[in-house]
């Protein structure tokens, strides 16, 4: 190795705080993920016409391709695709209004659906196009209402909306914890998506500590993909593949 | 400018021979009328309205009232989803027509303040209607991105004002560049605008009764034409022509860095600022010789002040522009492609051979083809009707191109899962009402506003003569200002 490259080393707020690991050897495909997750955070139902427009509002999908030509063709396994949480996000400078920000305290990137305009920069600059905008004012048919999460806020037409890595489970069990004089321990709680999966394809956890079941993971793998590092994100999500 | 320097044209009437004939009818600067007659001249053709004029008035107010304002209305009551924005096009034709209205605006200030500051004395009569084509063409400009915008009943956030919160904008987001670029163009070319208008604004004071008599009294900010209002005025043009250059330059710069400052395939381009300048001028350039053939082909009087030779000197310029473009959009061309980039080698491909190749095609064919065959021909690129298409092709042309920049490069993404094609809705209508707004503005503008600066012609007038030494008959120019 050349060791005249300089190692980058990371500051603590690139590292990231929170983060998840996927395994797509283990993805089935199910969408349950998809499903949970428009339920914890309150996701509209755009419609058949809108969906089929590209205009669906799903804060994590389900990516998959083919391989090869007909008649050789081969699915590629499940590819979960939701916010990557960047350490250093294309979203957030480009936001003339503010409204995507990067939080200090959580190290996540955050959206401030009062604050958003709609210019939709963020989206555009997005490389993971994980972004999802309001086009219209949605409306949920009864009994749906019933079912809105009160620790989530519903958004309005015209705001960008994106995963938060169910930001409000995060501060619901940090504040438990401190109301019992304790630290947060690890798979103390988790996010909607990985909760749902049932091959337990995605892992959510701590990735600045060692010792948390993300770290273990990434650690026995070894072969941890982020996507499109090359763009210096800094992404938070690790996936596996082929291991 | 008293009216004792005024050139003695009668006197000199009877007795030149064929050579200063043939001089005279081709350049206006040679052909000098009494500065009475010629400011009747001017006023007349803002006065005169015929029930065309009114006819096609009413059917653009008519657009205007459906296509912008009603479509507009639908647009914020039932969201973006009423255009045809989706994933992964969130910018579409609404944007398109920003950029291509601020390319629009670019040719006024290339005219009047670029050919002023090196004394391009064709420029004089038609630097006003240049630069009515900066300000309106902003005016569309600005209603494009509110159109764009998801909540533009917020759109004052994105201004610098004070705040309980203590919010600014976010001076790191090019967003914010253009908005302060914009402003600052817009506001410097409408004073740009204003201050050469003075005089003639007086002129029409003095010349008018009525309502008419008090709006030009107000506008002409009660100048007199003395020595000293005459220096003060000069001195603030130098000024203003000097210094609108490099803001000119800067809007279409800062513009093209929204697409270059992104990390999208296909604008992540360091060349995209002269790139987008030489585009502006070029479809600036093009948009003023179709102004100026309707002009001329339509108002009283008109064909005195624009001839010809006006036509043949800004062919020549569109020429030089469209050589600069092609040059331009080859360097990027070649700079992306060489970049090796795997999603950018798979933009250009669909560029050219996806289901909008028939665009790019096009683009080439009227940006370059079109200009290149027809302007190098002195005889053509005098004709103002043959002019006024080159113009409109260049400008189809140029309007395709950013039509590619944007929602046809914003196709390829690095996700492949999310690729999809845009198709416009809500936007046909209302693109097609900014259109007739910006004709009715400048409709209205050519019935208050004299569209010739008829103290610029009357001064370039006076500066130029015919001389005779020996047999021949030679241009001779005094000094100007």
């Amino acid at each position: 190795m050349n060791s005249k490259i300089p190692e980058i080393k990371l500051s603590e707020e690139q590292t990231g705080k929170w983060g998840m690991v996927i395994d797509q050897d283990i993805c089935t495909g199910c969408q349950a993920c998809v499903a949970a997750c428009a339920m914890e955070n309150n996701l509209s139902f755009v419609g058949e016409v809108d969906a089929g427009y590209g205009r669906s509002m799903h804060w994590i999908r389900i990516e998959r391709f083919w391989e090869g030509e007909y008649p050789e063709v081969k699915m590629t396994p499940g590819q979960p695709m939701m916010c990557q949480q960047c350490g250093s996000a294309p979203c957030e400078p480009v936001c003339p209004a503010f409204a995507t920000v990067h939080s200090q305290a959580e190290q996540l990137n955050l959206q401030v659906y009062n604050r958003c305009v709609g210019t939709r920069y963020c989206a555009n600059n997005c490389p993971y196009q994980v972004r999802s905008f309001n086009w219209r004012d949605y409306v949920r048919p009864e009994p749906l209402p019933n079912q809105l999460n009160p620790d989530v806020t519903v958004r309005r037409m015209g705001v960008m909306e994106k995963c938060t890595f169910c930001i409000q489970r995060i501060h619901k069990a940090e504040d438990k914890a401190k109301s019992e004089g304790r630290e947060l321990t690890d798979g103390e709680f988790t996010t909607a998506c990985a909760q749902a999966c049932p091959a337990n394809a995605i892992t959510f956890g701590r990735i600045d500590q060692p010792e948390s079941l993300v770290s273990q993971l990434i650690r026995k793998h070894g072969h941890g993909v982020k996507h499109l590092e090359e763009l210096g994100t800094l992404p938070s999500v690790t996936y596996f593949k082929g291991g | 400018m008293s009216d004792q320097n005024k050139p003695s044209v009668q006197g000199t009437a009877g007795h030149h021979d064929h050579g200063e004939e043939h001089f005279r009818e081709k350049h206006l600067l040679l052909d000098p009328l009494p500065r009475g007659e010629m400011n009747a001249m001017v006023m007349e053709s803002m006065q005169t309205t015929s029930w065309r004029f009114w006819l096609v008035f009413a059917i653009l107010s008519a657009i205007v009232v459906y296509g912008l304002f009603y479509k507009w209305g639908v647009l914020i009551l039932k969201g973006q989803g009423e255009a045809g924005v989706m994933r992964p096009d969130y910018w579409g034709i609404f944007l398109v027509n920003t950029v291509f209205w601020i390319g629009i605006s670019h040719a006024g200030t290339f005219i009047s303040a670029i050919l002023r500051v090196f004394k391009a004395e064709f420029r004089r009569p038609f630097t006003r209607a240049a630069e009515l084509m900066t300000t309106f063409g902003l005016v569309q400009a600005g209603f494009s991105v509110f159109m764009h915008m998801g909540r533009v009943w917020l759109a004052y956030w994105l201004f610098p004002y004070a705040n309980q919160r203590m919010l600014w904008p976010n001076l790191h987001s090019p967003l914010t560049w253009d908005l302060l670029a914009i402003t600052t163009y817009l506001l410097s070319s409408t004073m740009y605008l204003f201050l050469p208008l003075i005089p003639d604004m007086a002129m029409a004071r003095d010349r008018s009764t009525g309502w008419r008599k008090t709006f030009y009294k107000i506008l002409a900010l009660g100048f007199r034409g003395t020595e000293g209002e005459w220096t003060h005025l000069r001195n603030a043009m130098n000024i203003f022509a000097f210094a609108i250059i490099p803001v000119m330059f800067s809007v279409h710069t800062i513009v093209s860095w929204d697409f270059a400052a992104a990390t999208r395939p296909g604008w992540n381009s360091t060349i995209f600022g002269p790139y987008f300048v030489v585009g502006a001028l070029h479809s600036g350039m093009g948009a003023v010789v179709m102004v100026l053939a309707i002009v001329r082909g339509t108002m009283k009087h008109m064909k005195y002040f624009i001839r010809p030779e006006h036509f043949e000197a800004i062919g020549k310029l569109m020429l030089i522009i469209s050589m600069g473009w092609a040059y331009f959009f080859f360097n990027d061309y070649l700079v992306q492609w060489y970049g090796g980039d795997k999603w950018t080698k798979q933009l250009l491909h669909f560029h050219e051979a996806g289901p909008l190749g028939w665009m790019w095609f096009a683009m080439l064919v009227f940006n370059v083809v079109i200009p290149w065959s027809v302007l190098w021909n002195h005889k053509w690129r005098s004709s103002p009707w043959l002019i006024f298409f080159v113009g409109l092709f260049i400008n189809v042309g140029m309007w395709f191109e950013r039509y590619i920049i944007i929602p046809v490069s914003v196709t390829i993404n690095r996700m492949p899962f999310t690729w999809r094609l845009y198709e416009p809705a809500i936007e046909i209508p209302m693109s097609i009402g900014t259109l007739a707004l910006f004709i009715l503005l400048y409709m209205a503008a050519s019935r208050l506003v004299p569209l010739i600066p008829v103290w610029e012609v009357q001064e370039g007038q006076m500066a130029h003569k015919l001389t005779r030494f020996g047999r021949k008959t030679v241009v001779t120019v005094s000094e100007l200002e």
